[in-house]
């Protein structure tokens, strides 16, 4: 799999820290789990987290240490000793159908455990439930149509899982992740070949009738 | 600037003897220096000082728990200890899931490359001195990047450090496993 598109840095720094939304999160994982570079390029940036972690500046600095309780260490050595009689969790099995593990987690092995809803144009798709903050679904888009207008309002995420598009400036194939925001106007298409299936997030509420009301909206979940 | 200058070596050492010989003198050492330093992290991300002290104690003691999984050719105790506290965080005080890629076939070799580990460990510490020389406004808002101050789009594309250095020796691991697994 050769990946050109990858992961910004706000996003790997983001995602290292531990502060992106739940979908956005899955996307990244998911792109991570298929490109190397970008797994170094986590590891680098958790690298800076131990790094903040362990700066001992000055007392006035964000980073500056807390001072634990009194019995701090015989509490936690009472817990170890707890939590040494749980067993531990088994590892997750390898992978066998076309989704990486942080994503078969959420929608099964690959497109054919997934419960597809059709909206039009012969796309399909299907929202995963994560968190508040962002929202991410499933799409499969049949070669050659076009990828439904998904009508950027904040920040979307779009990795390709099988088959590509291509909009005016790039193409998108397997493993390559597509990072728009408000200024992106597009309308990518499913290369031929086999049908295109993404994941996308997005943390804005899709373009939808703006009479909706948005606790509709909430209870649609798009 | 640091209370034990070149202490990163020191770390790794009492991390070993956690790992390989279950020392409870070692993990002593290593919460002492860690625990508070977690609970900062912990209190400066929101959490208040009683709930910061329970998953400090919580965090250390997966330290020990978990220690089998501790890498010195992937991570520095210090970037280990900090995603087992970055993970607990995301659980207690966002109180969502969080995806984790997939998991690779390594783990601890039986023979670790010393050299590798070496290098990532100085590699390590030359990025914590040049986080140090910061203007302190710069550090402040890298800071505030992992305490979650910060949105994602709100993070400077740029930060001056030397992460390419680390990224580019965990790609070389990342290479070698690879042509192992084929
Ligand atoms: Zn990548």
């Amino acid at each position: 799999m050769t990946i050109t598109h990858h992961l910004s840095e706000p996003l790997v720094m983001a995602y290292a820290a531990g502060t992106l939304p739940e979908a956005f999160s899955l996307v990244v994982a998911t792109h991570i789990s298929l490109c190397d570079e970008c797994r170094a390029r986590l590891g680098a940036h958790e690298a800076l987290g131990g790094a903040i972690l362990d700066a001992v500046l000055d007392a006035k600095d964000a980073a500056a240490p807390a001072s634990l309780a009194p019995d701090s260490l015989a509490a936690t050595i009472a817990r170890i000793k707890a939590m040494d009689r749980t067993p531990p969790t088994p590892p997750r099995p390898p992978r066998t159908g076309l989704f990486p593990a942080p994503l078969r987690d959420y929608a099964g092995d690959g497109p054919e455990a997934v419960k597809w809803r059709r909206v039009g144009g012969g796309v399909r798709q299907a929202i995963l439930p994560t968190g508040r903050g962002a929202t991410v679904r499933l799409l499969h888009i049949p070669a050659g149509s076009s990828v439904p207008d998904h009508g950027h309002r904040g920040t979307e995420l779009t990795l390709v899982l099988q088959g590509a598009f291509r909009d005016d400036s790039a193409r998108f194939g397997p493993g390559d992740l597509e990072i728009a925001d408000q200024s992106v106007e597009h309308t990518p298409v499913a290369e031929a070949g086999p049908d295109c299936i993404c994941l996308a997030a997005t943390d804005a509420p899709l373009r939808f009738n703006a009479l909706l009301p948005r606790i509709a909206q909430r209870f649609l979940r798009i | 600037m640091t209370e034990r200058a070149g202490a990163q070596d020191d770390w790794n050492d009492l991390m070993m003897r956690i790992r390989d010989d279950r020392d409870m003198a070692a993990f002593a050492d290593v919460f002492r220096h860690y625990g508070p330093r977690v609970k900062g992290f912990l209190m400066k991300s929101g959490a208040g000082s009683a709930l910061a002290e329970e998953l400090t104690q919580d965090v250390m003691a997966t330290v020990w728990h978990k220690a089998n999984q501790f890498d010195p050719e992937r991570a520095g105790v210090a970037t280990w200890i900090f995603t087992i506290a970055r993970n607990r965080r995301i659980d207690a005080l966002r109180k969502s899931r969080r995806p984790e890629p997939e998991d690779l076939p390594w783990g601890p070799e039986p023979e670790p490359d010393q050299a590798d580990a070496i290098s990532l460990q100085q590699e390590t510490r030359r990025l914590g001195a040049a986080l140090a020389a910061l203007p302190k406004a710069q550090r402040d808002l890298i800071e505030r990047a992992y305490f979650g101050d910060l949105s994602h789009s709100e993070i400077a594309a740029e930060t001056g450090l030397p992460l390419g250095t680390i990224k580019s020796r965990l790609r070389l691991a990342l290479e070698k496993l690879r042509h192992k697994m084929s």
